[in-house]
């Protein structure tokens, strides 16, 4: 087989995209040959040889630390030297010492693994000539989705193959502290940031000078993950605004003439750590990062994972994305080196550019057969999964009925060509053997348990043990989800309001978007482009009929219809249970230690008494989301004073947003929908 | 005027001026020739003063005898390329004139793509026949007349009166395309002549737009094409006298149409001068300057317009301002001098200036230093502004602009020379290990009395070294400022040959000198592209003046135009956008060039509305008719 393949998905112009597989060329060749080779980049054009002392040197005496550094001694009575000097700490434990050496070990190391965990690694080469290109010609921002630790330094090993500048990478502190791994990783690139800065100043200013000194000198690509931390539930996370605002400043006060963001798609066939991801969502606390952890993870080495794709996105000038949204000139009346607080203008503008950038991950994202198979899966009644099973033939002519809506709705798909299609169904459940199995014309949910030897389960238990493998599928279905999310928010906004009319469809769709926007990614002040969009979709599949003034249900359509709204039927379930639970409990005030727990409660004695059908109201991620949701249209507060997340209900702006969501009144009554102005 | 001071002031005054004609009589023998229309200059009204200097000046009322209709200075200089392909600067007067430029053409062809067989050869001569003919409001030419003060409605007199040296309007007129024009020109000899030239054109309703040295680059002289009332060009270039000299307060008192060199030049025949050297000084008026605020090379010196200025009297349709005394500085309410300072034309006409002078310096020395790169030079001026040490003139030319004045080195007569300029290159490149892409040069000069000009030269140097600088010698220093006076010649060229361009200025805090060099530059390049321009543009710049708070940049923008349609209008899409990019890194609208009718529209993000609302307010006070309606500056 050649290495390389179109990527048979897209519907877009330049889908004419090639993958090629980096790992053939190293299964030819020797590793140590591959991580001893010559590494001559190409850097930026403007930047000065940069070494990691003259970094944080740069750091430490920059007129912003000393400012700042002077304004913290005045407010606690600290000495200036003693704040600077905790100030050499904090930089101390953060900043990357980034050695080609490393690079190398790393190199070596990183071709033994992946050779072994995935078939194939495929990038786009491309991406990778537009990037080549770009980081020449300004400081390039690399923003990765990160649904794996896997992912962590897979960026980093492919430019390394191709000759591309080694970017410095944004990680978590925890990395940090990993026996021996954490200083490789940091001799690799890493930086590390701390969770839960909050309102550490000298921190915050020690890490925003570090980034936008890297930025501003262009020493080197820096790679942080927009989305914050690792999804565990492989969709797309809100993005988180701190970094993006350190990396942008530069340019908005002038200091570099553009940045390039490029947006980079990793997705997987299976993910390693797929079902650590559910349990965590369910409860049972993730381990620490350790070294020793990550040895006896080693036996994750035997299974086979599929085919990992790095799609790199193309390079997105920030200074052609902010034309005309922002006005720099507010930064012209306060020296640069001060800190300033943007204006929300600026605010809105890097919110709305994290967002474009997590749309774009989600849109360069490859599709696999098993995530469309999970979406269908997941629409069957959990008895036939668990006990009857389901038909294998009737689900591969699902798989394939939604193969074709996928292309439809202009997804990229990556389905094995010149393959049959069954071939690829089996070998794809073969894969997925930890999820599923298929015995008898029947597929079935594997669900891990504990082998009879064990005490019987309690039914609580059960409905975890079911809960662990749907949750798994879950996140299978939720890799295609974007794809869905804007028609089948549409779908639900028929199947409720029963309204043909197109301006009261899209005061629902809108109010869907809204209460779901911490689920999925919608680009600010983008309603009434998501809606067109969601409209013709709908429209070239044959679903609907659209008009002027009204949106028609084609009979063609119910098929596409029905499907989309069950996607949807978990989401709203959840919700309205955890709106029933606020309203019905008797206390205003929770901290959301209570919460969690409350609610998985109730949510299991309802699966078991089979008047609850979904069961992702268990997952925390779900329990989390509603409670941001709530906070944003302003029915829950958080109490300031409190430390431990103390919040408050007000009852019956919970229920009136049940009521709406349900189709029982109107969305009007609610808070108007933010400024279309980006 | 004389009658408002005491007379034992006056007498005073007219004793010492006397004794000071008498000891520079002797530099002013050189013979009077023809021209006695202009020469008449004897104004009735100021009989009972004094002309210091008699001398004859360099602009005649008809410009068209010695001045191009359609490109930039003396009609006998000019840049060419001779029948041997070599640039060739032609006439007598400047210090490249008749030498041949060996390194022009290959820096034309390398930098900008152009070639000698693509000519775009302006139109010869001035077709009155596209000249509108003019709309006359019969009832004030009738009163003119009656006042004596010379007058023309010839066409080729309007033309020359209706532009300034933008590009897009020698760009026209090179085209042979001529717009609205002013439908009178008149050329009154002393302030009275103004106050009735004003005074009628209150009477008649007509527009006055005041015209200097026709030097502005900022559309400041394009006659509104709105405008429907007979436009009169005002033209004070006849208006050119110093009128007296003050020894014991160092202070020069001249008719405003007076134009830079003439004036430098007759102080210096005294003993004196005012330091005020522009790039433009060989046309620009001093009313010019007062008008636009502007500022001259040696500044560190002698100061802006602003600081050389001690009394300004201007006739507006209110009648006429001047304060009482010349004290050097007064609380006395804002300073109503700052009204006058950059009016643009637009409340009346400066007609008299009281200066400060100073004694001519004893010495003078050029020189230069290279930097290894622009950063480094930045970094140096700053510093030489914060020991306030600078020099007359300090100016930091980038890599590129190095390379240009490079280009426009004289042909080397002796084999010596040129074996000494390898022998430099090479230690500067090979040596010192500068990379010639990037390093950059300051062009020095000082001033003074030789002890303390050696003693500051010393200074500079130092701290220039320790910014890793290396002295390059007066002659790279002297050939940096000749560049600022031929540079306007050889657009001229440029324009022969598909390249147009033009240079803009802003000032900005130390701080954003780097970003705003470097960003400014590279949008210019970026915009050339997305317009499709077909080569790379020339996009370059150079720090030329610093202040304690900052410094004033200086753009270079030009490119060969060879493919595109409509070139003027690509021009003025780029310098727009560069213009934004300045505002947007916090640079300021102008330093030195003015509003004008081309900057016109950031002035109220410039000002904020209190302040548009203010300058519209006295506008309204002094103007209400609105007779000084070249609508400049709001």
């Amino acid at each position: 087989m050649t290495s390389t393949y179109k990527d048979s998905g897209t519907a877009s112009l330049n889908d004419e995209e090639e993958f090629t597989d980096i790992l053939e060329e190293r299964r030819r060749n020797t590793d140590l040959g591959y991580a001893l080779r010559t590494f001559n980049p190409q850097p930026y054009k403007g930047a000065p040889s940069c070494s990691t002392s003259d970094l944080n040197k740069a750091v430490l005496e920059s007129q912003y630390l000393r400012y700042i550094a002077k304004e913290i001694a005045l407010e606690t009575g600290s000495s200036v030297e003693k704040v600077r000097q905790e100030a050499r700490g904090i930089l101390e434990e953060m900043s990357h010492n980034l050695q080609l050496g490393f690079i190398r070990l790393m190199a070596y190391t990183f071709n033994k693994v992946f050779k072994r965990l995935f078939r194939s690694i495929y990038v786009n080469m491309e991406g990778l000539n537009m990037l080549q290109q770009a980081i020449q010609e300004s400081p390039v921002i690399l923003m990765p989705n990160h649904r794996s630790y896997v992912d962590f330094l897979i960026v980093s090993f492919v430019l390394f193959t191709y000759d591309i500048p080694i970017p410095v990478i944004a990680a978590g502190i925890p990395l940090a502290s990993m026996k021996v791994v954490g200083e490789i990783l940091r001799r690799s690139g890493a930086f590390f940031i701390r969770r839960a800065i909050g309102s550490d100043k000298l921190y915050w200013a020690v890490l925003s000078e570090y980034v936008r000194t890297i930025v501003r000198t262009g020493c080197a690509p820096l790679e942080f993950y927009v989305e914050g931390f690792r999804s565990r539930t492989l969709k797309s996370v809100v993005p988180k605004l701190g970094m993006m605002d350190m990396v942008l400043e530069p340019y908005f006060k002038g200091e570099v003439f553009d940045i390039t963001l490029v947006p980079i798609s990793i997705s997987y066939d299976r993910v390693v750590e797929e079902s650590l991801l559910a349990l965590e969502l369910l409860g049972v606390p993730k381990p620490k990062e350790s070294t020793t952890g990550l040895f006896k993870a080693s036996r994750v080495l035997q299974e086979d994972y599929g085919c990992m794709h790095v799609n790199f996105g193309r390079p997105l000038s920030v200074r052609q994305l902010c034309e005309g949204k922002i006005n720099r000139s507010e930064y012209n009346l306060i020296p640069r080196d001060l800190p300033q607080r943007p204006s929300t203008e600026i605010q809105d503008c890097v919110n709305w550019l994290a967002h474009l950038i997590v749309r774009t991950q989600e849109e360069g994202a490859l599709i696999s057969p098993w995530s469309l198979m999970a979406c269908l899966l997941l629409q069957a009644p959990i008895t036939t999964l668990t006990e009857e099973g389901l038909q294998w033939h009737g689900l591969t002519e699902k798989t394939l009925w939604l193969r074709k809506l996928v292309l439809d709705f202009r997804g990229r798909l990556n389905w094995p060509a010149h393959t049959p299609d069954s071939d690829v169904m089996s070998s794809t459940v073969a894969l997925h053997h930890s999820i599923v199995h298929h015995k008898a014309g029947r597929v079935y949910l594997v669900q891990d348990g504990n082998p009879a030897s064990q005490d019987p389960l309690s039914p609580e238990e059960k409905v975890m043990r079911t809960a662990a493998a749907v949750l798994m599928l879950v996140s299978y279905r939720n890799q295609a989800f974007h794809v869905f999310v804007r028609p089948g928010i549409l779908a639900t906004a028929i199947h409720i309001t029963k309204s043909t009319q197109k301006d009261e469809l899209f005061s629902f769709f809108c109010f869907l978007r809204d209460v779901f926007s911490n689920e999925f990614i919608f680009i600010p002040g983008r309603a009434s482009q998501d809606f067109d969009e969601a409209c013709s979709l709908l429209q070239k599949c044959g679903a609907v009929h659209i008009s002027q003034q009204e949106v028609t249900v084609l009979e063609t359509g119910l098929e596409v219809l029905s499907f989309l709204q069950k996607l949807l039927q978990p989401f709203l379930e959840s919700y309205q249970l955890i709106f029933r639970y606020l309203c019905e409990n008797g206390a205003h005030v929770f901290t959301e230690k209570q919460f969690l727990p409350a609610v998985r409660n109730l949510a299991t004695k309802l699966i078991l008494s089979g008047d609850l059908h979904t069961f992702e109201v268990l997952s925390s991620d779900t329990q989390k989301n509603v409670l941001s949701a709530l906070r944003r249209l302003e029915a829950v507060t958080k109490l300031r004073a409190s430390q431990q997340n103390e919040y408050k209900v007000n009852k019956a702006a919970v229920r009136r947003t049940g009521d709406i969501l349900s189709g029982k009144i109107p969305p009007e009554s609610l808070h108007a929908i933010p400024d279309a102005r980006l | 005027m004389a009658s408002n001071s005491s007379g034992s002031d006056s007498s005073d005054r007219q004793r010492i001026a006397q004794q000071r004609l008498s000891v520079i009589a002797g530099h002013l023998q050189r013979p009077v020739e023809g021209n006695s229309g202009i020469l008449a200059a004897e104004c009735k009204a100021q009989g009972d003063k004094l002309d210091v200097s008699s001398e004859r000046r360099t602009v005649p009322r008809r410009r068209q005898e010695i001045m191009k209709w359609n490109g930039w200075g003396y009609s006998d200089s000019k840049f060419l390329y001779n029948k041997k392909g070599q640039a060739e600067f032609t006439g007598k007067r400047y210090r490249l004139s008749g030498m041949i430029i060996p390194g022009l053409r290959e820096w034309m062809e390398s930098t900008f793509g152009a070639n000698l067989q693509h000519k775009t050869p302006a139109a010869p001569i001035l077709n009155s026949s596209v000249v509108q003919p003019p709309t006359l409001n019969e009832a004030f030419l009738k009163e003119l007349k009656s006042t004596g003060i010379p007058f023309s409605h010839d066409a080729e007199d309007r033309v020359f009166r209706s532009h300034g040296h933008c590009l897009h309007e020698i760009f026209a007129l090179r085209e042979g395309k001529i717009g609205r024009v002013p439908d009178l020109v008149v050329w009154p000899n002393c302030h009275n002549d103004v106050v009735k030239i004003v005074e009628l054109a209150c009477k008649h309703n007509v527009c006055l737009i005041p015209y200097g040295g026709g030097t502005s680059v900022s559309s400041a002289l394009e006659c509104p094409p709105e405008e429907t009332r007979s436009i009169v060009s005002l033209d004070t270039s006849q208006m050119n006298r110093i009128l007296w000299i003050d020894e014991k307060n160092l202070t020069a008192h001249v008719e405003a149409g007076i134009v830079g060199q003439d004036l430098e030049r007759l102080l210096n025949e005294s003993g004196y001068c005012t330091g005020h050297e522009p790039d433009s000084m060989e046309f620009s008026s001093l009313g010019g300057w007062v008008a636009t605020r502007a500022s001259g090379m040696k500044k560190n010196i002698y100061g802006n317009i602003e600081d050389l200025v001690v009394h300004i009297k201007m006739v507006t349709p209110r009648g006429v301002i001047e304060k009482s005394c010349q004290g050097p500085r007064m609380s006395t309410g804002p300073d109503v001098h700052h009204f006058i300072m950059g009016s643009e034309g637009t409340l009346g006409v400066v007609t008299e200036v009281t200066m400060k002078i100073r004694p001519m310096p004893e010495y003078q020395k050029y020189g230069s230093v290279v930097f290894p790169n622009f950063e480094m030079g930045v970094a140096c001026l700053r510093e030489v502004a914060r020991q306030r040490c600078a020099p007359a003139s300090i100016r930091l030319m980038d890599n590129e602009q190095f390379k240009f004045g490079h280009a426009l080195k004289p042909q080397v007569s002796s084999i010596f020379t040129s074996f000494l300029d390898g022998l430099k290159k090479f230690y500067i490149t090979k040596f010192k290990g500068f990379d010639p892409n990037r390093l950059c040069v300051a062009t020095l000069l000082f001033e003074g009395d030789r002890e303390k000009v050696l003693q500051h030269e010393k200074q500079v140097y130092d701290i220039a070294a320790k910014f890793g600088g290396l002295a390059a010698g007066e002659d790279n220093g002297q050939r940096g400022y000749m560049l600022t006076f031929v540079i306007a010649y050889l657009r001229d060229l440029g324009m022969d040959y598909y390249v147009i361009g033009e240079s803009f200025e802003t000032s900005m805090p130390w701080d954003r000198v780097l970003d705003i060099c470097r960003n400014v530059k590279a949008r210019i390049v970026r915009e050339c592209k997305d317009k499709g321009v077909q080569f790379p543009p020339l996009s370059t710049c150079r720090v030329t003046q610093t202040y304690d708070a900052g410094a004033c940049v200086y753009f270079y923008f030009a490119f060969n135009y060879r493919g595109l349609s409509d070139p003027v209008h690509v021009y003025e899409q780029v310098e727009h956008a560069a213009r934004e990019e300045i505002l947007a890194n916090g640079g300021s609208l102008s330093h030195h060039h003015g509003v004008g009718k081309l900057r016109k529209e950031w002035m109220r993000e410039t000002i904020s509305s209190v302040g548009m609302g203010m300058l519209k307010s006295v506008k309204d006070y002094v103007d209400p008719n609105n007779i000084f309606g070249n609508r400049n500056l709001l």
